[in-house]
């Protein structure tokens, strides 16, 4: 089967419209998992034991199954709760409660390699719970976090084609739909491994140049 | 009520095929995890390429596009393969992309005295590596070759969508059959985290026993 450069040109519309789908859902995910990754790192520092170790537990498990069956989960079985969600948004939800899982590790380490002498520092000050995370903890952890963060967010946008298997019309289901109506496979397939491939390779370079400006740990 | 001894029957045989792909996934992805992290770290240019080039494709393009590739963009290249063969196949090769790097990470990071040591007994390239150098390096590379290998379970679900009747399309089946939702997709979710549990057990055991001995060893 021949390459065929006349219906590229003609799927590319479509195509292009999956994409901004598949970047839309990529960035939601990655607000909302950096959000839940906040919040479950938090959640395991808890003095109450009974809730950092379900958080944890909670954590685990998440990490522990596949993203897949979480969005089926998501999909099918909360509509029978009685909730209803539009296909992007229950993928947007696993998306980010799934990675939201993995970042809260990152969140967990920057916070860890705080010095304690900027707790003791901040306690000395007579500053409160809240304001010794918002003006003390948190911007002396995030900064060396985001290079680790964006890692997973890249990681995230790999993992957007799934969305396809609950119907959100992203690039990976406009392809499948282009190629299912017109019985050719070769051009949408390969156009879809490309352009991840492409923004792979650019986020590559955005990474080391994350690293550069955020990665080192000043002390 | 539905009869569920059946379903969860049919569920168990979906159990078995993720296993033996898991199984055989990890098989693969380990000998290429090898192949390529060498590779990487071959004295001659032309190998050196050819790993990196591996790597970063897998590693770029989307495991669930590469599936949907191998399955039916191959076959028009003439390469026919099943399900079963294509699951393996893709998910061996693209763990293995990640593993070569846990590889070349691990290699690195023994340090030039242990070089020299082989220098000084006289050991050859392969005998220093095989003797000296590897034994070191397997044991920081086991943890983060059990995650891999978990990630790789989780990534088996995706087999589903190309028709493999691994867990993941059995719940659909039974879904589909019974119109039940929280049952078939419960009951995964909890055998998928138990395969993981089993996984970071199995691979924590390994890693005791290959320690034993290794006094003063950075594990």
């Amino acid at each position: 089967m021949d390459w065929d450069w006349n219906f590229v040109q003609e799927i590319m519309p479509t195509l292009i419209q999956g994409v901004k789908i598949t970047i839309l859902a990529t960035v939601l995910g990655s607000i909302l998992a950096a959000i839940v990754g906040l919040a479950i790192a938090l959640a395991r520092r808890s003095p109450h034991r009974l809730v950092s170790r379900s958080v944890g537990w909670f954590a685990e498990f998440i990490r522990g199954t596949p993203l897949l069956v979480q969005l089926y989960f998501i999909f099918y079985v909360l509509p029978d709760i009685g909730i209803l969600l539009p296909p992007l948004v229950a993928g947007v939800i696993g998306l980010g409660l799934h990675y939201g899982t993995y970042t809260a590790e990152v969140y967990r380490a920057g916070i860890d390699n705080v010095p304690r002498g900027q707790w003791e520092a901040a306690k000395a000050c007579n500053l409160g719970g809240r304001h010794t995370w918002t003006h003390i903890i948190l911007p002396q952890a995030i900064p060396p976090m985001i290079p680790a963060l964006a890692n997973y967010f890249i990681a995230m946008f790999k993992e957007t084609p799934l969305l396809s298997a609950i119907t959100v019309l992203e690039l990976m289901n406009q392809a499948k739909i282009v190629a299912n109506s017109s019985y050719r496979y070769m051009e949408p397939m390969t156009l879809v491994g490309a352009f991840f491939l492409i923004i792979s390779l650019c986020s590559v370079v955005l990474l080391r140049w994350l690293e550069h400006r955020y990665g080192k740990i000043e002390r | 009520m539905t009869d569920w001894s059946g379903y969860l029957n049919l569920i168990l045989q979906g159990a078995m095929v993720t296993v033996q792909l898991t199984v055989m996934g990890a098989a693969l992805a380990l000998v290429m995890a090898f192949v390529a992290g060498l590779g990487r770290l071959s004295r001659f240019v032309a190998i050196r390429c050819l790993a990196t080039a591996y790597i970063e494709f897998f590693r770029g393009t989307s495991g669930f596009v590469q599936l949907f590739f191998a399955y039916f963009v191959l076959p028009l290249a003439g390469v026919t393969l099943t399900p079963l063969q294509a699951g393996v196949l893709v998910l061996g090769l693209n763990v293995g992309a990640y593993g070569a790097e846990v590889v070349r990470g691990a290699i690195r990071s023994i340090g030039r005295e242990q070089y020299e040591a082989c220098t000084a007994l006289n050991l050859g390239r392969w005998q220093g590596m095989r003797h000296v150098i590897l034994p070191q390096a397997l044991l920081i590379m086991l943890p983060t070759f059990g995650n891999n290998a978990i990630e790789l379970l989780k990534a088996t679900s995706v087999v589903s969508l190309i028709s493999l009747a691994d867990l993941t399309f059995q719940a659909q089946v039974v879904r589909s059959q019974t119109g039940s939702t929280l049952m078939p997709f419960a009951t995964i979710l909890l055998i998928y985290f138990i395969l993981a549990l089993i996984i970071a057990w199995g691979v924590r055991t390994l890693e005791r026993r290959l320690a034993r001995g290794l006094d003063g060893v950075r594990v």
